[in-house]
């Protein structure tokens, strides 16, 4: 199949389909798509490749950015720092990569791949290795298969870069890359263990940019015509409502570098009467109805504004807002005994046994 | 104490005297076109009541002239009186691809944008310098404004709100090169979020003529009108500035109207903890108050289609008023409104269009126009209407609570007849007298404030928040409050996701009541 072009129409949407992927956590897309309109506007244009037309020994870069998204508030994306670490890459291995994806579909870091695209003149992979956002580097779909989880490169905005050469393990990568970015002032763009295409043909989880800008396309065009935008998603993706109500109480705390909590809604419509609580760590982890865990990870649970359609995030989301919280379906490959491991509920400290709410 | 309150709305400037705590005098004057001259008629109707002179005939002694405008906001909505602006940046190698106005409607940037330098500077989260203050190019850069003719200066830095020391530094530098620019600096707008804030500074630096002006102009008209008190102008958050804090940061009087008019409330009900209803002609705010001030919004808050993080009152605004379209088959109220033109274009004043108030004068609730021009209207079809009313109230003021028991409704405004005894959710509603002045009088009651707004490592959170409150108290008596009469208004905690050593965020507001001069 030959690239497809991403317009600027396609990035606007998905900016707004890869906040709701991300599940409540991911961080916004707003700085990554002001980024994107600036090279748009010089001229910068970039192109989309299924990742079925990957050769099996092409290698392929996967970037995202890595932080605390208060620090990307004040030292703002620049589009040019994730093409470096993918350029440093390039020079520590030799590799020259055929196309470069996302790590993490869900929030900002979608954007991410597209930044790199525009400078290095490769096309966008579609793909990712979440389906959504996630808040630790072992949960990855190509973490559930064992792959290599080395070498990453790390660089920072003045000209700072660092080579992970070798690690045991992923979570060993999470600790090590984590301590590296903390020093650069809990901020760096990195170009994570380079892919060949034989891999992200078998454990990418496949088509998500498009999802999220089909997403993305639906909600904006239901916000152009006054149409239900909840309908608008379901009716591209295979969703289910869960429930609809007005949040009641929001409670955090930071542990462990995480933010952890748990909001409760009241319901309204079909489910007034009901109580439903979410559980959070920095993304939607568990949904409770009246104490029975009805939705949990790795099935994706998305928290809307009830009218717009828009995401409400766990660091934003307050009392008095009327939410709908929608399940979307997970990749497959998180559906296996190990993908549970990685990624189910006992992944997160719930002693309870994942049950997808699209089992039959 | 004895204050006057103005309120410069878009239809009337209304005045109050506040004499030992209590309404003395209250008046409304058509606000003008000059904006001075609303002013100079509400102060000759205040003092045409007699209140402003004691029982011998001689002017009493005026504490102080508390002023509430939306002069500053009009003139960015309106792209009006706005000076040309260098934005200088301290962050480099940071941040370059977004540079200062990269997110302007371009018809404003357009207005405002003098010139563009970004230099090396600014802090990491932790304190920490990002780069060091390139002080040579600063000092190019104050060089290149000087010949491009520019006299207003905002300057931003990263991290700025937790280490304003580079963005200190180069404001004195370029005021060496530019004697007499006036110079914004954005951690004096507070606030973490580097384009938000700095744009923030970039709007305050478009305003400095016209604030310099309009102040001024203030300070002439009190003159004018034989009164010899100091001139305060009300602020975003319901307390006060000195003019001449005002004049350097006119973007912190943008929201004073809706601000006033909750504080007014709080004021003339005695209730400090209470939701506030505010019915005008053809909206309703409905906000919350928190020990007697306003909750603020906690997010980006978009003037005249610029991003800024202002502290704003969180409102919720719904298409509801004395004013109100109504029709009755299907029922629906608003958003269309006859505005200003009520007395004209009511049904019961001999127009054409059905409003809330014909539905109230015709089911005798108020006392106005001609009875007999609605009287098609019978009671059940009345009360349909007051209860589609209601519900958009209570809808409204539910979305707006932060908790789910009940608590007390404060009701002002021209549309107050709109808002019933009783309301699910509602405690009790409080009508109050002079709440059709509740602005005015929100104004001349207002206090100083501080606030604090940063990270602290490695502290418990019982200290992370003292030190906040400390730094929050210094800014307070630097504006002009009498530090023996503060007290703490807000106080949250934020723990911070991905970052070491336990760090938090933390927001202290305290408030004080002006200085004795």
């Amino acid at each position: 199949m030959p690239l497809s072009d991403i317009t600027l129409e396609d990035i606007e949407a998905l900016a707004v389909g890869a906040w709701i992927l991300g599940t409540g956590g991911g961080g916004s897309s707003y700085l990554g798509l002001l980024n994107m309109r600036a090279l748009y506007k010089e001229g910068y244009r970039v192109q989309l490749m299924p990742a079925a037309d990957l050769a099996d020994d092409d290698w392929v870069a996967a970037v995202s950015n890595m932080g605390a998204p208060l620090v990307g508030q004040e030292r703002l994306t620049d589009s040019r720092t994730i093409a470096r670490a993918v350029d440093l890459m390039e020079r520590h291995t030799g590799y020259r990569f055929r196309g470069i994806m996302a790590l993490e579909i869900g929030g900002g870091n979608a954007i991410q791949p597209l930044m790199a695209a525009a400078h290095l003149k490769r096309p966008v992979i579609d793909a990712d290795m979440m389906g959504r956002a996630y808040p630790e580097a072992q949960m990855t779909s190509v973490a559930v298969g064992d792959l290599r989880p080395y070498p990453l490169t790390t660089v920072d905005v003045r000209g700072l870069e660092s080579v992970v050469e070798k690690v045991p393990t992923w979570k060993w990568m999470e600790r090590v890359s984590r301590k590296i970015c903390t020093e650069y002032g809990s901020i760096a763009s990195t170009c994570k263990a380079p892919r060949t295409g034989a891999e992200v043909k078998t454990w990418g989880i496949l088509g998500t940019t498009t999802k999220a800008i089909a997403i993305g396309k639906a909600v904006r065009e239901a916000q152009r015509r006054h149409e239900d935008p909840i309908a608008a998603i379901l009716a591209v993706e295979p969703g289910k409502v869960l429930y609809k109500g007005k949040v009641v109480d929001v409670e955090r705390r930071a542990t462990e570098g995480f933010l952890r909590g748990r909001t409760r809604f009241d319901g309204m419509d079909a489910w007034r009467g009901a109580v439903m609580d979410l559980n959070f760590q920095n993304e939607w982890i568990v949904a409770w109805l009246d104490g029975k865990p009805i939705a949990m990870s790795p099935d994706l649970i998305c928290v809307l504004d009830s009218v717009s359609g828009e995401n409400v995030g766990t660091e934003t989301i307050r009392y008095g807002q009327r939410v709908t919280v929608i399940a979307l379906p997970p990749p497959p490959v998180f559906l296996t005994p190990k993908g549970l491991q990685h990624v189910g509920p006992r992944a997160f400290g719930y002693d309870i046994d994942f049950k997808s709410v699209f089992a039959s | 104490m004895r204050r006057v309150g103005i309120d410069v709305g878009g239809t009337n400037t209304d005045a109050v005297l506040i004499e030992e705590g209590q309404v003395a005098a209250a008046v409304k004057a058509p606000t003008s076109e000059d904006v001075t001259g609303g002013i100079l008629d509400s102060l000759a109707r205040l003092r045409a009541t007699g209140a402003l002179v004691d029982a011998k005939g001689k002017p009493k002694r005026i504490d102080g002239v508390m002023i509430g405008t939306t002069h500053f906001i009009n003139a960015v909505i309106q792209r009006k009186h706005l000076t040309r602006v260098a934005a200088l940046r301290l962050g480099m190698p940071a941040s370059a691809s977004l540079p200062p106005f990269c997110d302007w409607p371009e018809d404003l940037a357009a207005l405002v944008r003098g010139g563009i330098w970004m230099v090396e500077g600014g802090h990491e989260y932790d304190g920490r310098p990002f780069m060091p203050l390139d002080e040579v190019a600063i000092r190019k850069a104050a060089e290149e404004m000087k010949r491009a003719g520019l006299r207003s200066v905002g300057i931003s830095a990263i991290f700025s709100p937790l280490d304003p020391g580079h963005e200190r530094r180069a404001a004195e530098i370029v005021g060496e090169i530019l004697p007499g620019a006036d110079v914004t600096c954005s951690a004096d707008l507070g606030r973490i979020g580097l384009l938000e804030r700095e744009n923030a500074a970039l709007l305050n630096a478009a305003l400095a003529d016209l604030a310099r002006d309009t102040i001024a102009a203030f300070e002439t008209a009190i003159r004018d009108s034989g009164l010899a008190a100091p001139l305060f102008i009300t602020q975003n958050d319901g307390t006060v500035a000195e003019a001449r804090q005002a004049r350097r940061l006119p973007v912190y009087s943008f929201a004073s109207g809706a601000t006033n008019s909750m504080r007014g409330a709080a004021y003339l009900s005695g209730l400090g903890d209470a939701m506030v209803i505010d019915v005008g002609g053809t909206t309703t705010d409905v906000g919350q108050l928190k020990s007697g001030f306003p909750r603020e919004a906690n997010s980006v808050v978009k003037v005249g289609g610029v991003r800024t993080l202002f502290r704003m009152p969180d409102l919720l605004s719904i298409g509801l008023g004395g004013g109100s379209h109504v029709t009755l088959d299907p029922l629906k109220i608003g958003p269309l409104s006859v505005g200003y033109r009520l007395l004209k274009d009511g049904l019961a004043f001999g127009g054409q269009q059905l409003t809330t108030t014909d539905i109230a004068v015709a089911a005798g609730k108020l006392a106005l126009g001609d009875r007999k021009r609605v009287a098609d209207f019978d009671a059940a079809t009345c009360q349909r209407v007051f209860t589609e009313a209601a519900r958009m109230a209570e809808e409204a003021i539910d979305r707006m609570k932060t908790e789910a028991g009940d608590v007390p409704l404060i009701a002002v405004g021209g549309g107050a007849f709109l808002i019933p005894e009783r309301l699910p959710g509602v405690s009790r509603v409080v009508h109050v007298r002079h709440g059709d002045c509740a602005n005015a009088v929100g104004a001349a009651i207002a206090q100083v404030s501080g606030e604090c707004d940063q990270i602290f490592k490695d502290m418990t959170r019982a200290e992370a928040i003292a030190a906040a409150r400390a730094i929050a108290e210094g800014r307070a008596t630097a504006a002009g409050a009498d530090a023996a009469t503060l007290k703490t208004i807000e106080s949250e905690d934020m723990p911070l996701a991905y970052l070491p050593g336990n760090s938090v965020r933390v927001r202290v507001r305290v408030v004080g009541d002006v200085a004795a001069a």
